[in-house]
C-alpha cells in the first residue's frame, strides 16, 4: 500500500486573521514535500487550483522543483485539469520533471470538479465532456509514442502531423484517471488501460466499492493488462497524536473550507454533527490518531482493495506546523502499522495457498 | 397493483442513485443517457441489476414518472412533445459554478423548474431530489416513522403529480414535505438554506 499526501497549496492566515500571501504557500508546499520524502511516504500530489485560498495553479512547476530536492517519493499532479490545458504542454512539462526526478513523476488527469480554469483559459463549460475525452486521447497518444512523433487530429487544438514532442523520459510516464463517482468514468479508465483514482469527499468511503467492482469488470471485458489495473483513493485526512485534538483541529480547517466553498457554490455549511459522522468509522474524512487512521485505511482496504491512499490535509488555513506534524505521523506511525498488517495478511494468504498445494 | 414505472434520464451520479433506490423499493425502472442503451449494459449489470436500459425517447414513452437527472445545460435536447401528461421530477439545478452560466436561467424571477415546466408544456413538473447530495440518497434513507428520517421538500402545480412523487420519496426512505406551488422551488435551489442541508420534517 502506497501512502501519501496531496495538497492544493493551502494559504496560511496572517497574524491579523486575514488571508496570508499566496507566495508563502509555494515555499510551504515545497517544505512539506521534502518532509514527506524524508519520513518515507510514497507519494505527494499537487492539485491544480486557481484561487486565493488554493494557489497551486501550476503543479508541474512545483513538481519540477520538488523533483530536484527529493530522493524517493513519487510526485504527481492531483489533479491536472486536463480539459483546459494543452496536452502537448502538459506532457512536456511533466516529462521534464520526470527526467529531473529520475522517473518518479506521474500525472493524474481529471476533468476537474472546480471549474475556475474554464473561464480563466477561455473554455466553455458546455464542452466539459468533449474537451476531456479529446485531450486525454492526445495525452495518452503522446505518452505511448515509441519514437516521440505524434500524428493526431481533433477539434480543440491544431492537428499534429508526425510532430516530435520532446524530451522523452526513459520510460512511459504513469498517467492515472481521476473520478468523483460518475460510473462512466470507471469504465473509461479500464477501457483506456489506466489506473484509477477515486476522489471521495464525503459520505461513506466504502460506497465506492461497487464502482471499483465496475472498474474491475470493465478491465476484464476490455482485457486491460493486470499491471495497469490499480485503484487509488484520495480523501481528506489529518493526523495528530491525540484523536480528539486531530478531530477538533481538522473540524476547524475543513469546516471552514467547506463553509467558504459553500458560499461560492451556494450550498449550506456543514454542521459539527455532520462532520462527526463523517470523520469516524466508514466516513470519508480520515481525521484522528495514527492508530485510528491506520485501522480505518485497513478497513477500507478490505472493502475495496486499493493500493494507494493519499490524504488532503491542508485546507481552510490549517496551521503549517500542524500540517507538517500530520505528514510526519503518517510516515512514521501510520505507515508502519499499515505495512505490517498488510504484510502479515499476505503471509497468511500464502500459507493458506501453500497448504492447498 | 402493478408497479409504477419510473424512467430516469441521466445515468450519472444522481441518476444511478435514484435508479438503485427506486428499484429496491419495487418500481419498474428504466434509464437512459445520451449515448444509447448499448453504452449502459456493463454498468447496469454490475451496479443496477434489474434496471432496464433504453433510449431517451423510449424511456419517456414507457414510464409514468420521468426523472430529469442530466446537466441543466442539456435540457434543450429533450423533446417537449414526448412529455405530454407525464409526471416529471426535475432534479436539475441551475448551478453556474459547476455547469457555467446559461442565459435563459439568469432571470432570478423565474426558477429553473418553472422554465422547464414552460418548456415541457403538457408535463406536470415537480421539483425535488435536487437539494440532496446523490450519495446521501443511499446513506440517509430511513424507514417511515423513524424520528431521524430526513425530509425531502417538493414543489409543483399539479396535486396528483405531487401525490405520486410523494409516494416515491416515501418509498425510497424520506419524508416528503410539500412546499406548495412550483414557484416555491426558489426556497430550495442552490444558494438557499435548504440546499444540501439536513432537516427532519418537523423542522420545516
Ligand atoms: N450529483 C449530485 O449529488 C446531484 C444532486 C442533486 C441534483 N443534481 C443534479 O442532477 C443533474 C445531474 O447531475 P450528476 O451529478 O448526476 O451529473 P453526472 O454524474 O455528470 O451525470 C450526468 C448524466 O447525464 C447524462 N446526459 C448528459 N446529457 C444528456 C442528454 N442530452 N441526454 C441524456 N442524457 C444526458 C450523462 O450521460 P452520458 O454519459 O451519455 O453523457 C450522464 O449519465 C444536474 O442537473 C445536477 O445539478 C446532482
Amino acid at each position: 500500500m502506497e501512502l501519501g499526501v496531496f495538497s492544493f497549496g493551502d494559504v496560511q492566515r496572517a497574524k491579523d486573521g486575514s488571508l496570508g500571501p499566496t507566495s508563502e504557500s509555494v515555499t510551504n508546499l515545497l517544505e512539506a514535500i521534502r518532509l514527506a520524502d524524508k519520513v518515507g511516504l510514497d507519494v505527494f500530489g499537487i492539485g491544480e487550483h486557481h484561487t486565493e485560498y488554493f494557489p497551486a495553479s501550476s503543479p508541474s512547476t512545483l513538481i519540477a522543483a520538488a523533483a530536484a530536492t527529493t530522493k524517493n517519493i513519487k510526485l504527481t499532479s492531483a489533479v491536472t485539469v486536463l480539459s483546459t490545458d494543452d496536452p502537448v504542454r502538459v506532457y512536456q512539462q511533466f516529462a521534464i520533471a520526470d527526467i529531473i526526478s529520475g522517473g518518479r513523476v506521474e500525472i493524474i488527469a481529471g476533468r476537474g470538479s472546480s471549474t475556475e480554469s474554464f473561464p480563466l483559459f477561455g473554455y466553455d463549460l458546455r464542452d466539459y465532456d468533449e474537451l476531456y475525452a479529446e485531450k486525454l486521447d492526445l495525452l495518452l497518444k503522446i505518452n505511448a509514442s515509441k519514437d516521440g512523433k505524434v500524428k493526431w487530429e481533433g477539434k480543440f487544438r491544431p492537428a499534429l502531423d508526425n510532430v516530435e514532442i520532446v524530451p522523452r523520459p526513459k520510460e512511459k510516464m504513469n498517467i492515472w484517471l481521476a473520478t468523483g463517482g460518475n460510473p462512466e468514468s470507471s469504465i473509461r479508465a479500464a477501457r483506456l488501460g489506466l489506473p484509477i483514482t477515486y476522489a471521495i469527499i464525503g459520505g461513506h468511503a466504502s460506497r465506492f466499492a461497487p464502482l471499483v467492482e465496475l472498474y474491475h469488470e470493465a478491465a476484464r471485458q476490455y482485457k486491460t493488462p493486470n499491471a495497469d489495473v490499480r485503484v487509488a483513493i484520495a480523501t481528506p485526512g489529518f493526523i495528530a497524536e491525540d484523536a480528539k485534538d486531530a478531530k477538533d483541529t481538522f473540524w476547524k480547517s475543513w469546516g471552514w473550507a467547506m463553509t467558504t466553498l459553500g458560499k461560492v457554490r451556494g450550498f449550506a455549511a456543514p454542521t459539527r454533527d455532520h462532520y462527526d459522522a463523517e470523520s469516524n468509522r466508514d466516513g470519508a474524512l480520515f481525521a484522528g490518531s495514527p492508530e485510528e487512521i491506520a485501522e480505518r485505511i485497513l478497513e477500507l482496504h478490505k472493502r475495496i482493495g486499493h493500493t494507494r491512499h493519499i490524504f488532503q490535509m491542508d485546507t481552510g488555513q490549517l496551521p503549517h506546523d500542524k500540517f507538517l506534524k500530520s505528514i510526519e505521523l503518517l510516515g512514521t506511525k501510520v505507515a508502519p502499522i499499515v505495512r505490517a498488517a498488510l504484510e502479515a495478511e499476505k503471509k497468511k494468504e500464502e500459507k493458506v495457498k501453500n497448504a492447498k498445494i | 397493483m402493478p408497479k409504477s414505472k419510473l424512467g430516469i434520464i441521466g445515468s450519472g451520479r444522481l441518476g444511478t442513485a435514484i435508479a438503485r433506490q427506486s428499484s429496491k423499493a419495487g418500481y419498474e425502472v428504466r434509464i437512459a443517457n445520451s449515448r444509447g442503451p448499448e453504452s449502459l449494459g456493463l454498468m447496469l449489470s454490475v451496479l443496477l441489476p434489474g434496471v432496464i436500459a433504453g433510449t431517451v425517447g423510449g424511456v419517456i414513452e414507457q414510464s409514468d414518472i420521468i426523472v430529469l437527472a442530466i446537466p441543466l445545460n442539456q435540457y434543450k435536447t429533450l423533446k417537449p412533445e414526448l412529455f405530454a401528461a407525464k409526471v416529471v421530477i426535475d432534479a436539475m439545478n441551475y448551478w453556474p459554478p459547476t455547469e457555467g452560466a446559461i442565459k435563459e436561467f439568469m432571470n432570478e424571477e423565474v426558477t429553473s423548474s418553472e422554465y422547464i415546466q414552460h418548456y415541457l408544456k403538457g408535463a406536470h413538473v415537480v421539483k425535488t431530489l435536487n437539494h440532496i447530495a446523490y450519495n446521501e440518497l443511499e446513506e440517509h434513507n430511513l424507514p417511515a416513522g423513524d424520528p431521524k428520517r430526513r425530509a425531502m421538500v417538493l414543489a409543483g402545480d399539479d396535486k396528483e403529480a405531487k401525490t405520486v412523487v410523494s409516494e416515491l420519496i416515501d418509498a425510497i426512505g424520506f419524508d416528503p414535505v410539500d412546499l406548495g406551488e412550483l414557484k416555491n422551488g426558489k426556497k430550495f435551489q442552490p444558494d438557499t438554506s435548504l440546499f444540501n442541508a439536513r432537516y427532519v420534517a418537523n423542522d420545516l
